[in-house]
């Protein structure tokens, strides 16, 4: 299982590695848009919040990991 | 003579304005520029939520004693949050950006109502949190290092938090960036009116009944015992903290492609339940949750976003998550932007969600005494959700209607749990500018 899991995230890392390209910052308006953007968006801030209340898992968002009750 | 004389003199003032240009334009580079104010986001959000498993009332409905609890979880939640982005340079070149906010929520919670056994209690609450990041760039290195702090304050429970964090970039269009958070939270000991531990001496309970279980009664006096039967100036509270290390890596693939990987270790220790959440055991007895005081959380995410063609872009999220507790959970989102015109995009999402149960939940009535740690909290139950809706966002070269404005998104969302639990939400963001 952990040789397939290191064989999988190697195989993951090549792929990524060898398909990048170089690009330069005037070619970038496209990875620039408000909505290519990678992380959770602030409208999305409340829904992140509920969510980690309401369910087991948190984390791995950008968003809180403690610091608040949601007790009801 | 006169002539080249005065095309000399031309030709001289030419050379002193290109000179004195590139000397104005030299210096303003390195000009130090006082914290100004760049950008305001206003975001609001209305939630609502229905279901039958209150942990309040010990995961549903049914009797305490000769009490019948109804185990609604109707709930509404108006959020609002303020934040302000300055941004200056220092005389070095260094970029410094602060970003100062304020929260102020107001709730109501049916299922608050019963945390008194005759359903006295108050039913909403304010939340109010503060923040400030300050981050300080190097824009030529590619490198950022900034630190934060938080405050939250809520009837029963409050929260004070620091963190820091270091981020680079690499000459592969890579980025990576390591956080660190500290949250110390201190939890209220409020139980249920009929849980609270008399003081066998005096015949007193540790602290007044009314002053806990009335809305009337908040803040406005009553007296509080400890154990002892000594006089306190306050309901006890017992701690709660998390240390939280976040590690992100990005990469640029192309033109149109990026992507991240997200992994967090989250530790915490404390008061992990909440002391108003009450148990039923199979013999029909009854205690507030019991869980264990240490928690190890291990959530690794990762999101690859594509820009296709001119008007469609795709956001992609898939988070692993695992615990000491034993839950295990999968989630995966899709989002897809379609933009009309480059300044007016709608999005269509879905999310689904999947969780294993904790070691230590059980249904209502189906705990044994002898267990040492149960809770009837839905939020460690068995369950799949699914959430989706559409944004609307709009942001027009020059703001919208020629006003600071510029930028407004809305996002409406449904969700569903397996568990009953249903909720809409709203939420508005308007920057300006």
């Amino acid at each position: 299982m952990k040789k397939n899991y290191l064989f999988f995230t190697g195989l993951l890392t090549m792929f990524f590695a060898s398909s990048c390209e170089t690009v330069r910052e005037y070619q970038k308006n496209r990875l620039n848009d408000a909505e290519m953007a990678l992380n959770a968006r602030r409208v999305e801030k409340n829904e992140l919040n509920f969510q980690s209340y309401k369910e087991g898992a948190a984390g791995a968002n950008g968003g809180k990991t403690g610091g608040g009750c949601g007790c009801n | 003579m006169k002539k080249i004389s005065l095309t000399l003199i031309g030709l001289y003032l030419l050379f002193l304005q290109g000179y004195s240009q590139v000397t104005e334009h030299y210096t303003n580079i390195f000009q130090a520029k006082p914290l100004k104010l760049e950008e305001i986001n206003l975001v609001t959000s209305y939630y609502s939520q229905n279901g039958t498993h209150s942990a309040v009332t010990g995961g549903g409905s049914g009797y305490i004693g000769t009490q019948y609890m109804d185990g609604s979880e109707k709930l509404t939640d108006f959020a609002n949050m303020l934040e302000l982005k300055l941004v200056g340079y220092g005389e070095t070149g260094l970029k410094h950006t602060i970003l100062a906010g304020l929260g102020v929520d107001h709730h109501t919670a049916a299922s608050q109502k019963w945390i008194s056994k005759t359903g006295a209690s108050s039913p909403d609450g304010n939340r109010v949190y503060p923040s400030i990041n300050w981050t300080v760039e190097n824009e030529e290195k590619g490198t950022e290092f900034g630190l934060g702090t938080y405050y939250s304050h809520e009837y029963n429970y409050s929260s004070i938090a620091l963190d820091g964090h270091y981020g680079f970039k690499n000459k592969i269009g890579g980025e990576f960036s390591a956080k660190v958070s500290a949250y110390f939270d201190q939890v209220k000991l409020i139980y249920p009116s009929e849980l609270i531990p008399a003081v066998a001496s005096n015949g007193i309970t540790p602290y007044d009944v009314n002053i806990i279980t009335t809305n009337a009664s908040r803040g406005s006096g009553g007296t509080i015992y400890d154990l002892g039967g000594s006089e306190k100036a306050s309901i006890p509270t017992s701690p709660r903290n998390t240390f939280t290390s976040s590690f992100t890596y990005s990469q640029v693939i192309n033109k149109s492609v990026q992507t991240s990987l997200l992994f967090d270790i989250v530790k915490q220790d404390g008061w992990l339940g909440l002391p108003f959440h009450r148990v039923v055991f199979k013999d029909g007895s009854e205690k507030i949750e019991n869980l264990p005081h240490s928690r190890l959380k291990i959530p690794l995410g990762a999101r690859l976003n594509y820009f296709i063609g001119d008007n469609l872009i795709v956001r992609t999220y898939y988070r692993f998550y695992t615990d000491d507790w034993g839950l295990v959970s999968h989630t995966a989102s899709i989002e897809l932007p379609y933009k009309f015109t480059p300044f007016f995009s709608i999005s269509p999402f879905y999310r689904f969600y999947t969780q294993t149960a904790t070691k230590y939940f059980a249904k209502r009535g189906e705990h044994n005494v002898s267990d040492t740690y149960f809770t009837s909290n839905y939020s460690s139950s068995a369950f799949n959700s699914n959430y989706f809706g559409l944004g609307m966002r709009t942001a027009p070269p020059g703001g919208i209607k020629d006003t600071y404005m510029s930028a407004l998104e809305i996002r409406y969302g449904h969700y569903s749990q397996s568990t009953d639990l249903n909720s809409n939400v709203i939420s508005l963001h308007f920057t300006f500018k």
